[in-house]
């Protein structure tokens, strides 16, 4: 069948503001949106700009806004989608070129949440035990592969960039509820902080964009619970 | 179009003690360990670290922990030999198994959250060719995290990267190596985001850029797979070894070549053909669905040659309907939503439809156990560049590697290319680099990029993709390599016009697709010539014109040089130590 797709180009070597362009692309029902886009890339127009790896949706890499949602073109078949499809870059991020935004930013806010184990204990010779229950008491959060599709999703993040955001919060939860790690304290301090996890509104986009399906907005939850149960 | 800004002819050189090209497992791992020991190191990736391939890695990683049953290091270092056909070098096969189990506790250390036993130790599940007492029954060695292993892996060593400081550059592409006067001096990149080449001076060069799938049609591999440093060393005059053997993994998506991870099989499901009978029980009565992954392939192709593909197609069904919910929703969570996104099949309750797709490469450049590349049948070595990961031949996996020895690989070697940089960069100091370092990779670019008009990259890259697929895949035949020589030499000549569309400097892909395309050429050429030059059946190197092992003649590895003409080939010993070869049954 034939896909009417509309993608916003923008090319900052050329053009003042971004604007649409419209393709007609041959597909099949169980072609996903990155197939569409190498079609054109390949076929019609080799300036069209995006990023792509794994092409399965374990990368992160080909997050973009497609028919108005947040989702990985290589994980959304054109059968979900219809023949009209339109895809824009992630909102909320500066644009580089075409669907290439700059995550540095979204990385730097990553690192900012010490996003690794602490624990500066003398380690046994064997494996540290772990119960199944502790193991699964975190295992939602594992799942994040830093597509950014929650944070440019969050209106919280749009009103605010300084906000750390859904998927810095993921990542410092995945540490915190780790029964091996012992840097908790002062990972909470900084989630504690005004651009922290008090920006969250509870308005779920996040959880709703995931392509992994972790339930972020419970996650930020557990997090501020976790920073009020210290107060006490 | 063409009068656009030419790219910068200013040359920003950085200086590093130590420079790591590729951020997956071996590079991370190698990264950490420098940062531990204090060296000045970059990390130069083409993508962001957390977009590694290794994160795609599902399955698991074997030690013999023995958490469950009986299980001893020369049982793994047996049965790599034996999975390997006996072309593995064994004293790295040793390295491998014996430094697998202190590898994996200290990434347990390192915060790596596997699933666990209810006594709270790492779980272990079974793995492909992985036996207890030299081949009697499967054991449980792989130890997992879910079936995203990889991603797990990936993750921990770049968050303890971060915590130790390391200094990523990301999306700088490397594109030439620069090795002068016998000696490894830097390398040259080009920054995604504005088209600028920047040099990296130092004498410890790592290549941990992974494998090079995308030579072939149908794979497992990312787009990002262009065997960059595998080329990049052959270029500058380094042999490839090995690189006939190429693994066909068994259960790939139908048509896409995505993955659907052994540990389907490690957890007991099944393969039917047509017939819906578990057809491995005529190729491999012991082992059955776990022996390797090439007598899983070529058996699958059997069938299917024989009319035994379902409905007379070209695929057969794995079948994990008997393992439940439980087992599926605990353990294989992501492989059965490849099935429903990809397949819209539904692996709980039906079958799912499979076939072989080009995976994994046992060639590459080669070392010795200590991640130095070495360049002749004398294994000397070339001071100052390393390599690890697959992008390595080291050799672990001889013809055929087993499941989760590659995650292994990557991180027993990784962790070892890093201690060796840190040993030889000690007291040293920077060497030079010529003023005008950078000018013959930015003529090659500057030619691609401003080229008017000429041939198209995509479809040249899909013509070999689909030649060596058809031609040097699971089956190969003097006839059909012979005809694929001729081939990638005009697919060369073609390349040699290539054009592009997008003359930017600005996050240019199309010119780095076009140069990644002659990475891949380079790739296939010397598959082809050592697949050609080999004229027996070992491990994934099946000639159907050849189909016996011939210890005699051919236990050796292949060495491919780069020439202005054909590829030169010439051969070095294999290493045995504890285990004599013998016939490979399963």
């Amino acid at each position: 069948m034939q896909v009417d797709l509309r993608i916003l180009r923008y090319d900052p070597e050329r053009d003042k503001k971004p604007h649409w362009e419209s393709y007609k692309v041959e597909s099949g029902p169980m072609d996903r949106v990155l197939d569409l886009l190498h079609t054109v890339k390949w076929e019609q127009d080799g300036t069209l700009t995006f990023r792509r790896s794994c092409a399965h949706g374990v990368c992160g890499s080909d997050a973009m806004l497609i028919n108005g949602r947040n989702r990985l073109a290589c994980k959304i078949r054109i059968d979900q989608l219809g023949k009209k499809i339109s895809v824009a870059p992630l909102p909320g991020f500066a644009v580089v070129k075409d669907l290439v935004v700059d995550m540095e930013d979204f990385f730097a806010k990553y690192r900012s949440v010490q996003p690794y184990q602490i624990d500066e204990r003398q380690m046994p010779a064997r494996e540290r035990l772990q119960s199944p229950e502790d193991r699964a008491r975190y295992d939602d959060t594992t799942k994040c592969i830093m597509c950014a599709a929650c944070t440019s999703s969050c209106p919280s993040f749009w009103a605010k960039d300084s906000y750390v955001g859904p998927a810095a919060i993921v990542n410092a939860h995945r540490f915190i509820f780790d029964s091996r790690d012992e840097g908790s304290d002062e990972r909470l301090e900084i989630l504690a902080d005004k651009d922290g996890v008090w920006r969250c509104r509870t308005i779920f986009n996040c959880t709703e964009a995931c392509p992994r399906g972790i339930d972020i907005t419970r996650a930020i939850l557990e997090v501020s619970g976790a920073i009020v149960d210290r107060r006490i | 179009m063409i009068d656009r800004q030419p790219l910068s002819r200013q040359m920003v050189t950085h200086e590093y003690e130590a420079v790591i090209v590729g951020a997956g497992g071996a590079g991370l791992y190698a990264a950490l360990e420098l940062a531990r020991t204090g060296v000045k190191t970059a990390v130069l990736t083409k993508l962001y670290p957390t977009r590694s391939h290794t994160g795609a890695a599902q399955g698991g990683i074997c030690a013999a922990l023995g958490n469950h049953e009986e299980d001893h290091w020369e049982w793994h270092m047996f049965d790599t030999v034996k999975g390997g056909d006996y072309l593995v070098d064994q004293d790295a096969a040793e390295v491998l198994a014996r430094e697998a189990i202190d590898t994996v506790i200290e990434l347990e250390h390192l915060g790596l959250p596997f699933n666990r036993t209810p006594e709270g130790k790492i779980d272990q599940r079974r793995f492909g060719g992985h036996t207890r007492n030299y081949g009697e029954a499967p054991v449980r060695r792989s130890c997992f995290a879910a079936d995203r292993t990889g991603h797990m892996i990936l993750q921990t060593l770049y968050q303890q990267c971060i915590k130790h400081g390391v200094r990523f550059f990301d999306e700088y592409h490397v594109v030439d190596l620069l090795i002068d006067g016998g000696l490894t001096r830097g390398v040259v990149a080009y920054r995604i985001a504005d088209g600028e080449l920047q040099v990296f001076r130092s004498g410890a060069v790592l290549l941990a850029t992974g494998g090079f799938g995308r030579i072939y049609r149908i794979t497992s591999n990312a787009h990002a797979l262009t065997g960059d440093g595998v080329s990049l060393a052959y270029r500058r005059g380094v042999p490839l070894e090995d690189m006939e053997f190429y693994q066909f993994h068994p259960t790939g998506i139908v048509g896409i070549g995505i993955l659907l991870s052994e540990a389907a099989r490690g957890e007991g499901g099944y393969l039917r053909n047509g017939k819906g009978e578990r057809f491995m029980e005529r190729y491999a009565p012991t082992l059955m669905e776990l022996a390797p992954r090439d007598m899983i392939s070529r058996a699958i192709y059997m069938e299917i040659r024989e009319g035994r593909g379902v409905d007379g197609q070209d695929f057969v069904h794995l079948d994990l309907t008997h393992l439940g919910r439980e087992v599926i929703d605990a353990k294989l969570p992501d492989i059965t939503e490849f099935a429903r996104v990809y397949q819209g099949i539904e692996p709980i309750t039906q079958l799912v439809p499979i076939t072989p797709t080009a995976h994994y490469a046992m060639g590459g450049v080669p070392t010795d156990i200590e991640a130095r590349v070495v360049v002749d049948e004398r294994n000397t070595v070339l001071p100052g560049l390393y390599a690890a990961g697959e992008c390595a031949c080291v050799s672990v996996h001889g013809a055929n590697r087993l499941g989760t020895n590659s995650l292994i690989d990557i991180l027993v070697f990784g962790r070892r290319a890093g201690r060796s940089m840190a040993q030889d960069v000690a007291g040293g100091g920077l060497p030079d680099v010529a003023m005008d370092a950078s000018d013959p990779v930015r003529e090659e670019l500057e030619t691609l990029r401003t080229r008017a008009r000429g041939e198209n990259v995509a479809h040249i890259r899909a013509e070999l993709a689909d030649a060596m697929m058809e031609r040097c895949g699971v089956f190969r035949t003097e006839e059909g390599l012979g005809r694929l020589t001729g081939e990638i030499r005009a697919l060369r000549q073609r390349y040699r016009n290539a054009a592009i569309d997008d003359r930017g400097r600005v996050y240019n892909t199309d010119l780095l697709e076009a140069r990644e395309l002659g990475y891949l050429l380079d790739c296939a050429e010397a598959t082809v010539a050592a697949a050609r030059a080999r004229t027996e059946s070992r491990g994934g190197h099946y000639r159907e014109d050849h189909p016996e092992r011939d210890d005699v003649e051919w236990l050796k590895h292949s060495l491919v040089y780069k020439t202005d003409g054909d590829p030169e080939i010439r051969y070095k010993p294999v290493t045995i130590t504890r285990f004599e070869p013998k016939p490979r049954t399963y």
